[in-house]
């Protein structure tokens, strides 16, 4: 089952596209414009109707997997459901048709979301300030980083180490060098704890932050959190929290009452806005009051009963992006909490952490946990013992599709041998939850009587196993009419890759 | 509740096949003392109650829906055909995650291939990313390529790079201790100014056309003088532009960058948008973030994946091109369905609509006693108008008559304050400009000073 290129179903002269009628006069464009300005030959832009262009895309989304289509267990990407109502109340032109250049006065519904936004997540998270600016959870870390490089400059300090765990998302070290920091990894206990007496010897004077994600990438509560903070704080560095799986303990716990000074959110995995297959996120930084200056301007606050955005702020690291924030997530992420509430968020983790901890519970007899305990809001599984069969657990990634499942992140957390790690969600019942574990069950036993069906998966998606090796070989990264190959060679990349975070 | 199925039964079967008593207990890895209690937030309501506390909201802002509008300064508004929202709203695309399973994936993968495909198209530049944040952070991340491809530590931005962008590249190059130099100019720059400015320190060399002001600067010519230095250039532009106007690969510039807002995705109050990247071949090792390749599956079928992962941040962590990993992939979906339907010819007869309405305006604009076009270059859909009274006046004074105003160049500029940038889509109707052009004739000095007079100041 494969779509042609759109480029391939183009017919020349064949128009999906309707303008209002030219109702000023027509000028001939070379008098406007000088002849050298213009463009020789047209983009080679496809050439369909509506409907031809409507069927293709159509046929293309039915190649997808979805949250709306089944169950999909990415650890650390929290693939919960995403209420309709979200997609319904940021549908208004109120909020589509306002342009943001738009006089401030104009705008005041606009702007007191925005603040009331801040608000919530400052409650929600135990923060003082927050700022809506940064477009998804990397830009957020860099954002913080930004605002802890700023403080530490601000009083004459030139720290320039990062510390994170090796279990740390990619982006954590990725977002360390985006400032110039040197990244310092700290290594993980036989509990699959950050190692707090390294964490002691490796803080000193160059100590800028440590990124901490809590609960963990293995799916951890890190219980020790205070007395790193006190490590760290003592050191005269500051506390970062990467937000990513804050689904686990709204109502349980806040990251501000844990010693953390800054903190990231991910709308789109806590607060159901959705991923739309690989964003727009948004990740709202929130800082302690200490740091509150620094935040990007403009902010958005009230003042005399009236919302405006505040650029007057000395302090401020300046602007990470254009405008205000990827606003259409605000709205919906906005939705979400009003509609949920203080009690319905703390039921999201707690069912959230139970799901979790079933699906541990109903598979580690064949899948050991990583670092055997209870988890929180998702587990990290090994699939090692299927090597034995010449099983890996990218196979089992593959074969889950055959079951109608979405695989797991695998090979992530890069500390654990054939890493699986399942992040269940809130939302799915307990049917969908027995029936995944079933299909686990069932892959492991056709690695031991029938390892080929499982290395030769996926056998019912709409395409078989994919050769990656061969498009990083030879990049054909576009489309040409007559289908020349793109001319670079590039050595392949590591088959072993984390898929999921 | 709706989103939350287990019911108390279900509940204790989970819990009993957990072996703990009840939910409490799966939390006792949380120190007492760290223990919030409920959320300091309101209870939640229902959906209908929600809704209505959206739709109230919306409505205490002014729309352009209802409002006639003239803002542009990197954000515009165009109509958006039904069938855009018709594909984006498919739950398929918009909630399924990064497509790093790509058997199950396809359709986004393949969207991707043929966005870009279709920005390399309109860019005339050989290789294009999946998509970045805006055009902001498109910047950014172009003045890491070029340090890292020159291993020089400074760029060079003109003057008439939208202001917005000029803040962003200050916040990324201040914090690595990367140096930005800045080129004044006078509305358009002289290339010879430029070659004098520059010399063999500077990586980059950022340049917008269409300019923050609307002017087209001479790009074959700057790009010469900038690539004589060793310097990489980086061009920031409306794509839109690129349906009529020579695109940067026409004039061998090495990185398009810009904002892909006008491709189908709503103003939506400053995001989210569509940061679009293209570069010349022997950059994409340096290019951060997803690509989408052509490949074939194990029984040589075609089929797309996510490719040359080896930059990206999940591989190689501190040593990545970039931190990104969440994109903007459902507005390039957005981007590649509207140009889809515009196609080659839709998309030339959508930015000459708005070549021609710009024109339209300035000609008539000008009939005003007072007002005068700030300069002399040619333009696209946007230019400066010169008014004889501050630009935050008139805007007041068109927002009185229910029309909403350009951008005040004074806010960005302090000897700009008399100008104001004004741009025209498709969507601005004769019968709009006409009534712009009217009652900019009713705001002459006099009326001006009685309504400078009686205005109360408040938020501009």
């Amino acid at each position: 089952m494969t779509e042609p290129l759109i480029f391939e179903l183009s017919s020349p002269g064949r128009k999906a596209y309707s303008l209002p009628a030219l109702d000023v006069p027509e000028v001939p464009l070379t008098e406007l414009i000088p002849e050298p300005y213009l463009r020789k030959t047209p983009a080679q832009l496809p050439e369909l109707s509506e409907p031809d262009v409507v069927r293709h895309f159509t046929h293309l989304s039915k190649l997808n997997y979805s949250i709306d289509s089944g169950f999909y267990p990415l650890g650390s990407c929290t693939m919960k459901y995403n209420p309709k109502i979200n997609e319904v109340a940021v549908s208004q032109p109120g909020w589509k048709d306002i342009h943001p250049l738009q006089a401030q006065s104009t705008v005041q519904g606009a702007l007191r979301l925005m603040v009331e936004l801040q608000e919530l997540l400052a409650a929600i998270s135990g923060m003082d300030a927050f700022t809506l600016q940064p477009a998804a959870g990397a830009h957020g870390e860099l954002t913080g980083l930004f605002i802890i490089q700023a403080y530490h400059r601000a009083r004459g300090e030139m720290r320039d180490q990062i510390i994170a765990p090796n279990s740390s998302h990619g982006t954590n070290p990725a977002s360390a060098a985006m400032i110039g920091a040197q990244l310092v990894t700290v290594g993980t206990d036989e509990r699959g704890r950050v190692n707090i007496e390294e964490l002691r010897s490796l803080v000193n004077e160059r100590t800028a932050a440590l990124m901490l994600t809590n609960p963990s990438t293995l799916g951890l509560f890190e219980e020790d959190v205070v007395e790193m903070a006190d490590i760290v704080h003592r050191a005269g560095g500051l506390m970062y929290y990467d937000g990513a799986n804050m689904n686990a303990i709204m109502g349980v716990a806040r990251p501000g009452d844990m010693g953390f000074d800054v903190v990231h959110l991910n709308l789109h995995k806590t607060f159901t806005t959705p991923h739309g297959g690989g964003g727009p996120g948004a990740g709202p930084v929130g800082v302690k009051q200490f740091l509150a200056g620094y935040l990007p301007v403009p902010v958005p606050t009230r003042r005399d009963g009236v919302y405006i955005l505040d650029a007057d702020r000395p302090e401020s690291i300046g602007k990470v992006r254009s405008f205000y924030g990827n606003f259409g997530m605000l709205v919906r992420a906005f939705t979400y909490i009003r509609r949920m509430g203080s009690d319905g968020l703390g039921q999201v983790s707690r069912d959230a952490v139970l799901a979790a901890n079933y699906v541990r519970a109903r598979l580690n007899d064949l899948y050991p946990q990583a670092y055997p305990g209870t988890n929180m809001h998702e587990v990290v599984l090994s699939g090692r013992g299927l090597r034995e069969h010449g099983v890996r657990t990218l196979d089992l990634a593959k074969r889950l599709m055959d079951y109608g499942f979405h695989s797991p992140t695998v090979y992530f957390p890069l500390i654990v041998d054939e890493a699986l790690m399942i992040e269940p969600t809130e939302t799915e019942n307990k049917d969908t939850l027995d029936a995944f574990v079933d299909a686990m069950r069932a892959i492991a036993a056709e690695a031991e009587v029938n390892p080929e069906v499982v290395t030769s998966a996926p056998h019912s998606a709409p395409v078989g196993r994919l050769d990656e090796a061969r498009a990083a070989r030879k990049p054909n990264l576009r489309w040409r009419p007559g289908g020349d190959q793109e001319p670079a060679q590039v050595p392949p990349a590591g088959e072993e890759k984390p898929l999921g975070v | 509740m709706s989103y939350l199925p287990h019911t108390p039964e279900e509940r204790d079967e989970m819990l009993r096949a957990i072996g703990v008593e009840s939910v409490d207990d799966l939390f006792s890895n949380v120190p007492e003392g760290l223990r919030s209690g409920p959320l300091p937030i309101p209870q939640g309501i229902s959906e209908m109650e929600v809704l209505r506390l959206l739709q109230s909201l919306a409505s205490e802002n002014l729309n352009l829906d209802t409002h006639p509008g003239f803002l542009g300064g990197g954000a515009y508004h165009h109509y958006i055909p039904a069938a855009v929202g018709a594909i984006t709203g498919r739950s398929e695309f918009y909630t399924s995650y990064t497509p790093y399973q790509a058997e199950v994936s396809q359709g986004t993968l393949q969207a991707m291939y043929e966005y870009q495909t279709m920005v390399a198209e309109l860019t005339g530049l050989d290789i294009s990313n999946a998509s970045l944040y805006d055009a902001a952070t498109a910047i950014t991340e172009a003045c890491t390529i070029a340090i890292n491809q020159t291993r020089r530590e400074r760029v060079a931005v003109l003057g008439g790079l939208n202001p917005e962008y000029r803040k962003v590249i200050e916040t990324y190059m201040h914090a690595q201790d990367f140096e930005v130099l800045d080129i004044p100019e006078t509305w358009t720059l002289d290339p010879a100014d430029l070659e004098a400015a520059l010399d063999d320190t500077i990586a980059g060399v950022i340049v917008q056309s269409p300019n923050f002001w609307g002017a087209l600067e001479r790009m074959p010519q700057l790009t010469d003088a900038a690539h004589a230095h060793g310097a990489l250039v980086i061009v920031v532009g409306n794509p839109l532009s690129y349906a009529l106007l020579t695109p940067p690969g026409e004039y061998s510039a090495d990185v398009a960058v810009g904002c892909g807002q006008p491709f189908g995705i709503p103003l939506s109050y400053g995001g989210p948008y569509l940061g679009i990247m293209a570069t010349r071949a022997g950059l994409e090792r340096r290019l951060p973030g997803r690509i989408a390749g052509e490949t074939v599956d194990n029984t040589g079928k075609r089929g797309f994946v996510l490719t040359l992962q080896a930059r990206e941040q999940h591989i190689r962590r501190e040593k990545a091109t970039s931190n990104i990993c969440t994109n903007h992939q459902l507005m390039a979906l957005a981007a590649t369905v509207y140009l889809s339907l515009m196609g080659k010819q839709g998309i030339r007869d959508l930015a000459n609509q708005c070549v021609q309405r710009a024109h339209y305006a300035a000609g008539r604009l000008v009939e005003i006693p007072g007002f005068s076009l700030a300069f002399e270059a040619p333009f696209f859909n946007e230019f400066t108008l010169r008014a004889p009274v501050p630009a935050a006046e008139v805007n007041r004074f068109l927002l009185s008559r229910g029309i909403v105003g350009g951008v005040d160049l004074g806010t960005v500029s302090g000897d700009m304050g008399d100008c104001l940038l004004l741009a025209f889509t498709e969507m601005n109707s004769r019968q709009q400009i006409d009534d712009l052009v009217t009652t900019l004739h009713q705001l002459q000095p006099q009326t001006a000073a009685e309504f400078v007079a009686g205005a109360t100041g408040g938020a501009s």
